[in-house]
């Protein structure tokens, strides 16, 4: 009966994982581009759609634009979505363990300060 | 499973698979290593970008396509001979498809990706169709053991043997094209490529064969028949002289070009390592000698016999190297009629020099496919072959 | 990017008119045709045709300009040893028959066969439908087979991890990349990084336009002297042009 219990107890746990979020610096805040809610579940696809729209069909501008997130979102403090567990990409990839490729390539700095760097 | 094995056996079959899985798990800790720190870890560079990785895989490839021959002569041809081996010659097949693929996938710049190689296809690219073209031949000669090994499945030894053999030759000549399209490349950009692949498949893949085949007679204490060993010997003479006839054409025709003359001076004469491992290392002792050992009377033994193919397997790396390698170190000609230099290696001869990570890789790819091969071996008991021979028409012959 | 090259476009508009009047005097030539910046989520289209005319007696032996601004303009460190990345490299020509010495900026050319673009098994390698070769480096699995198969050797694979991304040239380890025309820039209604560093080093070998617009100057220019092509033989069709070779 103990272990009966203990067992469901174990298998509880994943219901309140899901009111646990990390808590992240976001950056310049505010509206983002699309529902919060949204965005956690489909913002992987909306990169990948708008990326080959973006690339191989030279359509800037979009709603989705990657270079846009880290803008928005690099910590006010170092420009940077990555760097600890707060940073914006950094915090929720680590927690979900999923490891974003993006930034293989992409610069994960604030344009503002890329630029500068030139 | 008939077969019982004495203790001593066991223990020794433990300690290869052990030695295989060793040398297998260094070629992956090579490979990510190469992942982790990039390719700037290994000898290439800019100018030479397929280094020796290419040079394992391409000759397990061709051979895993090339010993599929020695089934097809039993179940395609019809020759009785033949028909024992084909297990055998499908189970290498397999495992040095896997070993050569493991070792081009994990050389890749993002490795990480086959996924997406997998998934995004372009028609035009010759590397696309191998995809399918591999893949298939993994199912096809999957299909061809299960017909050959169940009782109930022999009547469709014929037609699945048919099947394999034709896409063997549609993959290998996949495999020639790879390089036959590069129009740029001096070394390449040629006609004969494709048929000279094919026969260097049937070349290699027999030597392969061989081999194995010797190593597990003499692992269960029995000899060859004298009459089937004929057979196989003279026919991996016939396919040496073919090979030795198609690489002389290709270079022959080449040096015909006065645009070529000076990469098949390079190649042939003046290149160093590269006329060294051509002429020593294939020509000589990758084609001459193991006909000598084939063809002089009274050298026609079992021991010379796999000495021969072993020596067209060294020679046959040779070959590949100076092909590969030595066909990127040679700079473009991008202004015919100008001499050019720059700092991008422009109108020089390029170095290479493969590193340690690189023959690891290449080694772990060969111990894939022998691990594959010995496990196979073990389990599936009918894979030594039985010797039948025609005796009739050897008597009438 | 200095700032006097960070124009809008209005600005950039209103100085080049004022140019045009100036430069109907001199007997050189325009050098940045009228490169229309493209309205955002507007796909580029092959009404345009992306093309360069690089003249082979203007490029100064000693000079390394254009290098060095395109470095500086996509993030490449400039190179120093065999397995550095070079997206475009000046050559030094010597005419075997004649001695006569030259040199030129060689970088992709951006063909309308692109042979890279056949072997890629991915399609990462892709012709942009206004004359752009790229590479998607979402897709680049890292084969280089496009660097076998181009011969102009303008690929670069990228040997190890890149640190310092630059923002509008997303580049990274294990895969290939080459001279991007400045995608970045065009779309902006910019010119590439060495066409105008060649200007504002004086020597103005490098004239950039639309090959498809009549009224460019690179289409007035080809079609008033002898230009050739890279390896013509292999019929690629390449959009980059040379005089003097």
């Amino acid at each position: 009966m103990k272990a009966f219990l203990l067992i469901l107890f174990l298998l509880a746990t994943p219901a309140w994982a899901g009111s646990f979020a990390p808590k992240l610096d976001i950056g310049n805040g505010g509206q983002c581009v699309d529902d919060p809610k949204f965005m956690r579940k489909n913002h992987m696809k909306m990169i990948v759609h708008q990326r080959d729209e973006t690339v191989r069909s030279g359509i800037r501008g979009g709603k989705y634009s990657l270079a846009a997130c880290v803008n928005c979102h690099a910590s006010k403090k170092d420009n940077n979505v990555l760097g600890d567990n707060e940073h914006f990409c950094q915090g929720c990839h680590e927690y979900a363990a999923v490891k974003p490729d993006c930034f293989e390539c992409h610069s994960s700095k604030r344009k503002v300060v890329a630029e500068a760097a030139k | 499973m008939q077969n019982t094995f004495t203790q001593s056996e066991s223990r020794y079959f433990y300690a290869l698979v052990a030695f295989g899985l060793l040398i297998a798990a260094i070629g992956l800790a090579a490979a990510h290593y190469m992942e982790q720190h990039g390719h700037v870890v290994t000898g290439m560079n800019q100018q030479v970008v397929w280094g020796m990785p290419h040079v394992f895989a391409i000759f397990m490839i061709v051979a895993a396509s090339g010993v599929l021959n020695v089934a097809a002569i039993g179940s395609v041809f019809g020759k009785i001979a033949y028909k024992g081996r084909a297990p055998l010659a499908g189970m290498l097949s397999i495992a040095m498809l896997a070993g050569g693929l493991a070792v081009l996938m994990l050389d890749l710049g993002r490795p990480d990706r086959v996924i997406v190689a997998a998934t995004n296809f372009n028609p035009t690219s010759v590397f696309a169709w191998n995809l399918p073209l591999y893949s298939g031949l993994f199912f096809l000669v999957s299909l061809y053991m299960w017909a050959l090994l169940e009782r109930r499945m022999n009547g469709w030894v014929k037609p699945v043997g048919i099947a394999v053999f034709t896409w063997r030759i549609i993959l290998t000549t996949g495999t020639g094209l790879i390089f036959a399209f590069l129009v740029a490349r001096q070394a390449y950009g040629s006609a004969v490529l494709p048929p000279m692949f094919l026969v260097m498949s049937f070349t290699w893949g027999l030597a392969v064969f061989h081999v194995v085949q010797s190593a597990m007679y003499a692992w269960n204490g029995k000899t060859l028949d004298p009459a089937i060993l004929h057979r196989m010997k003279n026919l991996l003479g016939i396919f040496v002289i073919g090979t030795l006839y198609l690489v002389a054409a290709y270079h022959l025709t080449n040096l015909y070009f006065a645009k070529q003359a000076a990469f098949e001076h390079f190649i042939l004469r003046d290149g160093g390592l590269y006329p060294v491992l051509f002429w020593g290392g294939y020509v000589m002792f990758g084609s001459l000698l193991p006909l000598l050992l084939i063809f002089l009377p009274g050298l026609g033994k079992p021991k010379f016999v796999v000495a021969a193919s072993l020596l067209v397997i060294l020679g046959s790396f040779a070959l590949l190297y100076v092909f590969i390698i030595g066909g990127q170190v040679f700079p473009l000609s991008i202004f015919p009629g100008y001499e050019v230099s720059s700092n991008f290696g422009d109108g020089q001869i390029a170095s290479y020099h493969p590193s340690l990570p690189e023959f690891l890789l290449g080694f772990g790819g060969l111990a894939i496919a022998f691990l594959i091969t010995i496990v196979g071996v073990r389990v599936i008991d009918s894979l030594l072959p039985h010797d039948r021979v025609e005796r009739r028409h050897q008597e009438a012959g | 990017m200095s700032d006097e090259v960070n124009l809008n476009r209005r600005q950039f508009l209103t100085k080049a008119s004022a140019a045009v009047a100036g430069i109907a005097i001199a007997p050189g030539m325009l050098l940045f045709d009228f490169a229309h910046g493209r309205p955002l989520g507007e796909a580029a289209s092959n009404a345009v045709r992306w093309g360069m005319l690089i003249d082979t007696t203007q490029c100064d032996s000693g000079c390394n300009e254009c290098v060095t601004a395109c470095s500086k303009e996509n993030g490449w460190p400039e190179a120093k040893s065999s397995t550095d990345v070079q997206w475009i490299r000046k050559v030094e020509l010597k005419q075997i028959s004649t001695g006569r010495q030259s040199s030129l900026p060689m970088m992709c050319q951006h063909c309308a066969e692109p042979p890279c673009v056949d072997v890629c098994p991915t399609a990462a390698s892709f012709k942009r439908a206004d004359g752009i070769v790229l590479v998607d480096k979402h897709r680049c699995i890292g084969c280089r087979y496009c660097m076998m198969a181009c011969p102009y050797k303008a690929r670069s694979f990228v040997h190890e991890a890149v640190i310092d991304h630059d923002s509008d040239m997303p580049r990274g380890k294990g895969t290939v990349e080459s001279c991007t025309l400045c995608v970045h820039r065009v779309d902006k209604g910019e010119a590439p990084a060495c066409v105008e560093a060649c200007a504002k080093a004086g020597h103005r070998a490098i004239l950039f336009g639309d090959l498809n617009d009549p009224n460019s100057e690179i289409y007035l220019r080809i079609r008033s002297v002898t230009t050739s092509q890279l390896r013509a033989d292999l019929g690629l069709n390449p959009g980059i042009s040379f005089v003097g070779l």
